[in-house]
């Protein structure tokens, strides 16, 4: 049912953990439907993001889905990151089942979460991020 | 080939070798229509009906009153959709629980959008339906009581016999689900005053494909399908007669190792849940301890989820299942841990692993290493328990500083 790379992501996942004193950390999903996912961002002074590592509660996917986006986002800026969508994630998986398809629209909004986290810290504006949806279910598949 | 552990046997399991050879000639050598005419068909026609007689014995009925199905699904279908046309002068009222399996819960949403009435009796967390809410929930009009006699996922035996006494006293027909009972533990219709149930040879050692529905004689059964003389003019469609054969080959090895299977299952299912619960911290376990599918183990390990878990298992070539909604692809987890009260996230992380005759100490001690190790990686990527672990922090440290 799932792809290689979902797999490959599912068993080895990339930059699982935390990161202490991350510059912004997002939590997104909801335990009564079956997924969480926490992403931790470290993000330089000038904006680019050094390292990103995830946490995540969850089927196959969630974790594939979670494992990708940290790999997606690390060494981009804060703009660029904003781009990687739920669809860049699934292609860069080589597709997920359609019931699985919220699992990268959860990957999205963990990083859009991170980031929000972090400019609030920061008392700064990123252009184009809106505040994360606390409930997933809310979002519509792009 | 790697090794392959199979505790998946509530899905399904392996074709007994003996009944394979049993149902082999009815594939290329007595391949007559039993209900031809000539002699060469009569062969055919004899076994289905010795599978009649084995199978009726089985579970102390007659033989007429034994109804061949494509399946323990269409049974349950059948006996449900049934009784509510025949008896539907009478009311249109109808019980059954919450935790039946989808092929009697559908069916009863099926029957009330044509306008029947349907009671869904509440389990305790044990998952034993509640008979007092039984007997107050049974009215005039009530015609079909149907309750299974053993949950296909947390394994719970009901009190059969009791609910049938009260259906009995009230004068409702009452329908078991025994898909997963029939072969495993004794059954008899008289004893338990069940009206109507239904089997399926795939779960102890048959073929796939073939089950039966049991009618009491007084029970109007109205036709299922309609073509043909067969089984009594109420199923039409040329006899499955390799599959009759297999199912009543397996009930006979069934019934004859019995006590032999119920006791070694009884003994291994225990040791692994024993072990689970001591070796794997916050676990929880579901159904009842005793009154219990001897071949059942089912758990919930908290802040995990089930779907990964079962593809790490499978990895390691454990063969398991989930009630995980992940598996099924809907993000609700299972109606029967969400009836015995398991909360949501809890529900989640659940594990069933059902035994066969030929499950080994040797391959559970494998099964609980290997889940230790799943469950430990899993639960390390969780948020749910990362933020447990710093609660506990947080909570044992004034703890900490007294000692």
């Amino acid at each position: 049912m799932y792809s290689k790379k979902v797999m490959d992501h599912f068993k080895n996942p990339r930059n699982m953990g935390e990161i202490e004193d991350a510059k912004g950390v997002g939590t997104v999903g909801n335990a009564k439907c079956g997924d969480i996912m926490r992403m931790y961002l470290d993000i330089d002074e000038n904006g680019v993001i050094k390292e990103a590592k995830f946490k995540t509660f969850g089927c196959g996917a969630a974790i594939a889905t979670s494992s990708m986006a940290t790999e997606l986002v690390t060494g981009k800026t804060v703009q660029d990151a904003l781009k990687v969508t739920n669809r860049a994630v699934m292609e860069a998986l080589d597709g997920l089942p359609a019931v699985k398809v919220h699992c990268s629209l959860l990957a999205e909004e963990a990083i859009h979460a991170a980031l929000w986290d972090y400019a609030k810290k920061n008392g700064i504006v990123i252009e184009g991020l809106k505040e994360p949806v606390e409930d997933i279910e809310e979002i519509e598949a792009v | 080939m790697k090794r392959l552990i199979y505790l998946d046997n509530a899905a399904t399991t392996r074709l007994d070798p003996e009944v394979f050879l049993k149902m082999q000639p009815y594939f290329t050598e007595f391949y007559g229509n039993p209900s031809s005419i000539y002699q060469f068909a009569q062969k055919s026609a004899g076994v289905v009906e010795e599978a009649r007689v084995e199978l009726a014995s089985a579970i102390g009925a007659k033989p007429q009153e034994i109804y061949f199905t494509g399946g323990g699904s269409e049974a349950d279908n059948w006996a449900i959709k049934a009784a509510a046309e025949a008896y539907q002068e009478k009311g249109k009222h109808l019980i059954t629980s919450k935790i039946e399996h989808h092929a009697v819960l559908h069916t009863f949403e099926y029957l009330q959008r044509q306008g029947y009435d349907v009671t869904y009796l509440d389990v305790n967390e044990d998952g034993i339906v509640d008979l007092e809410q039984l007997r107050a929930s049974v009215r005039p009009d009530t015609i079909l009581i149907s309750i299974m006699a053993a949950n296909n996922e947390i394994g719970t035996i009901q009190p059969v016999a009791k609910i049938g006494e009260i259906a009995r006293e009230a004068g409702v027909l009452f329908h078991t689900d025994a898909v997963q009972a029939f072969g495993h533990i004794p059954l008899d219709v008289e004893e338990m005053k069940i009206d109507l149930l239904s089997a399926s040879a795939h779960k102890i050692h048959g073929p796939k494909g073939v089950g039966f529905l049991y009618a009491r004689k007084s029970v109007k059964l109205s036709s299922l399908i309609h073509g043909g003389a067969q089984e009594r003019g109420k199923r039409a469609g040329t006899h499955n007669v390799p599959g009759i054969a297999g199912f009543a080959a397996a009930s006979k090895r069934a019934r004859e190792k019995m006590i032999e299977t119920m006791e070694k299952e009884t003994r291994l299912r225990d040791y692994l849940i024993s072990r689970v619960e001591e070796e794997i911290p916050f676990t929880v376990v579901n159904g009842h301890r005793t009154s219990r599918l001897p071949n059942n183990a089912h758990f919930c390990f908290r802040f995990i989820e089930g779907e990964s878990m079962l593809i790490l298992l499978d990895e390691a070539g454990i063969c398991a299942s989930s009630g995980s909604a992940c598996t099924s692809g809907s993000l609700d987890p299972s109606h029967v841990l969400l009836a015995i009260g398991r909360p949501h996230e809890i529900a989640h992380g659940s594990l069933r692993l059902t035994l066969s005759e030929q499950t080994t100490k040797e391959e559970l001690d494998f099964v609980v290493e290997e889940l230790k190790k799943t469950i430990e990686r899993l639960r390390n990527m969780s948020p749910l328990y990362e933020d447990f672990l710093k609660k506990e922090a947080k909570e044992d440290a004034p703890c900490i500083a007294k000692k």
